[in-house]
């Protein structure tokens, strides 16, 4: 009769006691067997039961209707991959997997730092890209861990909602023959006849929103059966398909979301439009093409940093102009972390903050050119470093031919509070008295081969080839001024001048547009509101049986908590008491504990 | 000044949590054998079966069950020792409540809640893991003695956050400056101090379990099943264990889910398999497999225990291991 044997023990003494159902099934899947324990009592509850208890026949009958051959083999393996026991090492090899994605850099959170794993480990690290270990989280193996845990979730609580839908409609089963057999049961005399009696207690197990039916049976008897708690199983389908639409979520986001990263510099003149080619760096769902994205555009007119004395941030916040739709005219807004824009369907967040030098510099021929140049900061006291490239200068103005041998490069450290010591660090990440410390160079910066390398640094392959000389052997550090005094003013070897002007900001902004995440947040909702249905909502069953006795009747009443349900016993003995019954039960099963 | 004053009272509340500790231990070494340990111990399947029946927790007295000590000679009376008993629950609940203070002082000093960095975070999960159990063992005075074990694993972390994860009161990072700070790091905490209950407890179910395995087969004990003749028997520690982390279950999924809110305000995406993200789905993995375990009668029990005891291992590598070895954006742990 059951499918494993596990709790089916139907053996002489006690066995309604030894084989209590009021044990749960928490998730109430029922799978290997999970309800066999509940069925010696529930035989007698009524028969249908049974397939309300399983969601699937017996394992030997369906191994006897399946036969042999190719379909049999297909159901075997059906009903394996749909058993509770697979879900379980699903879920584990789900947990195992996730595992290196955290210890291993990740591609989607730091390509750098993969870089760096690829120079410090050249023979084994791409035999890992090719299993994937550096992209996990969208690595096939990964995908095929979740992909066979849905459907062995689809399957396994599919047939559930039939068999729900089928339970939903049925009414409660007729009362037991042995009532007390039940470990919570009671017997008393009632005063009023049967139909009376039953009357009243059918009244107060509908005011307890317990469904009821009476039935009247041809020796007089008249039984109330009443069952509650069928938003458990509802609570827990809920959640389980929840989950299968937080990642139909997820993948409407992959499909259909793009997003893009912008280093954006202060000022009217570096207006950001909403297109890839005004992106650092992007990423587009596989169904979204670069015209998709609508046009809008922002400008970061100012950026605001407060520091504690201690160095630490206390408020990043940007001043931006922004157009919806490409339009002109701008709308102000306050940018700020955990604040962002939301604009034409897509959200702008900022994410990051740095300082820009400026330096200009004057060539041979007395032109002089300005750069901006964004460093990157590499501590919280933002220390920064960058390079200052001028690949026009020393072009002699009457050819106006580019001599790529005299194109001029700095290599700089920037520093908002410069140490007492000068160099070697930031003390403090405010601007309380700048500095850059700064390398020449002159040569071929390597700027017009077209090859892209990162511009925050010098070309390396270029300085290795000795195109690209370094000036003299010592940097210099010079604070800032508008003019040029021997403080901010460097004059190289050849007489030509790069001079420190002054200290720009820079913001980094996210852009992002996500459709799958209203879906992600809805599910994310009813799997919160499923589970704890599932979790907290007791299934149980009370039946009255009254016989008349005389002008009053005899009555026996017993209850069964088909999950766990530790205060079964106290809602049971009121109902009893709201029935007429007694307030304290003479004999009902074991006496209670103190407390 | 106020952070001072926190600082001393969480000195205060580690001396109370080490003295109800050793209250405890005089209990569980000295005190009234538990009825239902003593049946089990008599006649562990009888027992077993008794206590199914019973269904409702903690303490299920038998019929046969005369209530006297028939104990050998002891140092110290079972009276006696329920006494310090009473004194170590009180001087929990002294602690208790010069913890809470030093939580308070410490949002003075800092002018927010008190859980903007790692060290005030394992502050508060350590003060919800002692609430909760303070509520059990004032309702429950027969499990009192099992005040043992919380107090223990309090004390420990307690004094590791103390020595290596101090840090001083200050204001937030701007991306913390957010109330989803409130509510994420709060259903964070208060999971992950439910998680903590239910892992103790789960732990001496698996004790008890053995014991109550031995003793049926007659194979003499030893420590650390030896620790079973106090305990409730496995039945009952299975349930409550079950249902803590029914509890705690819920309010973790809360917590992620918030966090992946925040994370959508702060950082422009809801996940982004962050260490820090990653390894609370793992928990949150973990435990739900031990839900599902739970509800298959053929690994109900020792196996499903297991990946709750699991389920705790990730909860303190993501606690120790992601804060102070990977870094990531949720790099506030404010130590090192
Ligand atoms: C997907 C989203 C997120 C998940 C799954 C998540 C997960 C967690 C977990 C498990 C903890 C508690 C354990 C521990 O500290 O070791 C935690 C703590 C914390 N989380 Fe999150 N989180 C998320 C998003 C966020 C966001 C967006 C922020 C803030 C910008 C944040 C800030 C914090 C802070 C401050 C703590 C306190 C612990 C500490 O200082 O180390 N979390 N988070």
């Amino acid at each position: 009769m059951s499918e494993t044997g596990d709790r089916g023990r139907t053996d002489g003494d006690g066995p309604v006691l030894a084989d209590d159902p009021s044990t749960d099934d928490t998730t109430d899947r029922a799978t290997d067997g999970a309800a066999a324990g509940a069925r010696p009592v529930l035989e007698e509850a009524g028969r249908e039961d049974e397939n309300a208890l399983s969601s699937r026949p017996d394992a030997a009958a369906a191994r006897r209707v399946a036969g042999n051959g190719v379909l049999a083999t297909g159901r075997r393996w059906w009903r394996q991959l749909t058993s509770m026991r697979t879900a379980l090492l699903l879920l584990f090899l789900l947990a195992v997997a996730a595992a290196p994605g955290s210890l291993l850099p990740q591609r989607n959170l730091n390509a750098d730092k993969v870089d760096t794993y690829f120079t410090q480990h050249p023979t084994l690290a791409p035999a890992m890209d090719k299993a994937g270990l550096f992209d996990v989280y969208s690595s096939p193996w990964f995908a095929a861990i979740y992909l066979l845990l849905f459907v062995s979730l689809i399957g396994c609580l599919t047939p559930r909602i039939r068999v729900h839908l089928r339970a939903l409609r049925r009414t409660p089963p007729d009362a037991p023959r042995a009532l007390r057999r039940l470990r919570v049961h009671t017997e008393y005399a009632s005063g009023s006849g049967a139909a009376d009696a039953a009357e009243v207690a059918r009244k107060a197990l509908r005011g307890r929103r317990f469904r009821t039916v009476t039935r009247r049976h041809d020796d007089g008897t008249v039984t109330v059966s009443a069952e509650k708690g069928f938003l458990r199983e509802t609570g827990n389908l809920l959640f389980h398909f929840s989950l299968v639409a937080l990642l139909v979520g997820v993948a409407v986001g992959a499909g259909y979301g793009w997003h893009g990263g912008r280093l954006l510099m202060a000022g009217k003149d570096n207006a950001f439009c909403n297109n890839l080619q005004q992106y650092d760096e992007y990423s587009l769902g596989s169904r979204v093409s670069g015209g998709d994205l609508p046009p809008f555009c922002v400008t970061l007119d100012r950026f605001h940093a407060k520091f504690q004395d201690n160095g630490q941030p206390l408020a990043y916040s940007a001043d931006v102009t922004y157009s919806p739709d490409g339009g002109s005219g701008g709308k102000r807004y306050k940018l700020e972390v955990n604040h962002p824009l939301r604009v034409d369907g897509a959200s702008v967040y900022l994410v990051g903050n740095g300082y820009s030098p400026v330096f200009r510099y004057t060539d041979r021929y007395g032109q002089t050119q300005t750069v901006v140049s964004p460093f990157i900061p590499s501590d919280s006291n933002f220390t920064s470093d960058g390079v200052a490239i001028f690949p026009d200068a020393n072009i002699d103005p009457k050819t106006g031919k580019r001599n790529v041998d005299l194109q001029m490069a700095f290599q700089g450290v920037f520093f908002p509070t410069v140490s007492k010591q000068g160099g070697h660090g930031s003390t403090f990440p405010g601007l309380r008295d700048p500095a850059v410390l700064l390398f020449a160079y002159r040569g071929n910066t390597g700027t017009d081969a077209g090859v892209p390398h990162s511009v925050y640094s010098l070309d390396q392959s270029q300085i290795q080839n000795k195109q690209l000389r370094q000036i003299g052997k010592n940097p210099k550090l010079l604070r800032p001024s508008t003019k040029c005094t021997a403080q901010s003013c460097w004059k190289l070897d050849d007489g030509t001048t790069v001079q420190f002007v002054g200290v720009q900001r820079w913001a980094t902004i996210q852009v992002r547009h996500d459709p799958g995440e209203r879906i992600v947040l809805v599910a994310g909702v009813a799997l919160l509101l499923g589970l704890m249905g599932s979790l907290t909502i007791r299934r149980r069953r009370i039946w009255f049986r009254f016989t008349p006795d005389g002008s009053g009747s005899t009555v026996s009443a017993g209850g069964l908590a088909r999950t766990e349900y530790a205060g079964f016993r106290a809602e049971f003995d009121r109902i009893v008491d709201a029935a007429g019954g007694p307030a304290r039960p003479p004999d009902s099963g074991t006496p209670r504990g103190k407390d | 000044m106020y952070s001072s004053i926190s600082d001393g009272l969480m000195v205060a509340a580690v001396l109370g949590y080490m003295l109800a500790m050793i209250g405890y231990a005089v209990e569980y070494a000295f005190g009234r054998q538990g009825v239902v340990a003593r049946i089990a111990a008599r006649k562990p399947r009888a027992s077993r079966v008794l206590v199914t029946a019973g269904g409702d927790e903690v303490v299920e007295t038998a019929a046969d069950d005369t209530g006297d000590d028939d104990e050998p000679h002891r140092p110290i009376d079972a009276g006696r020792a329920a006494f310090i008993g009473r004194i170590a629950l009180v001087v929990q609940t002294l602690a208790a409540a010069a913890h809470t203070a030093c939580l308070v002082f410490r949002a003075l000093a800092a002018h927010r809640v008190p859980w903007g960095n790692m060290y005030e975070y394992v502050l508060t999960a350590c003060l919800i893991a002692t609430v909760a159990w303070l509520v059990v063992a004032w309702r429950r005075p027969a499990v009192r003695h099992l005040g043992l074990f919380v107090s223990l694993v309090v004390a420990i972390l307690l004094c590791v956050d103390a020595a290596k994860l101090y840090a001083t009161a200050g204001p937030l990072v701007p991306a913390l400056n957010s109330y989803w700070l409130v509510i994420h790091v709060s259903a964070m905490t208060v999971a992950s101090g439910i998680f903590l209950v239910g892992f103790v407890t789960v732990a001496l179910y698996l004790i008890q379990e053995r014991r109550e395995a031995w003793l049926a087969a007659d194979r003499p004990l030893r420590f650390p099943l030896t620790l079973g003749d106090r305990l409730p028997a496995s039945e009952t520690l299975e349930r409550l264990g079950f249902r803590i982390h029914a509890l705690g279950f819920p309010i973790w999924t809360f917590g992620i889910m918030c966090g992946a809110i925040w994370a959508e305000h702060a950082w422009g995406r809801y996940w982004g398999w962050d260490p820090k993200e990653t390894w609370s789905f793992i928990a949150w993995v973990v435990y739900a497999a031990y839900l599902h375990a739970r509800a298959t009668p053929s690994i109900r029990g020792r196996w499903s225990s297991w990946i709750a005891m699991l389920g705790w291992a990730v909860m303190l590598v993501n606690l120790f291991g992601v804060n102070l070895v990977v870094s990531g954006l949720h790099s506030y742990a404010g130590v090192g």
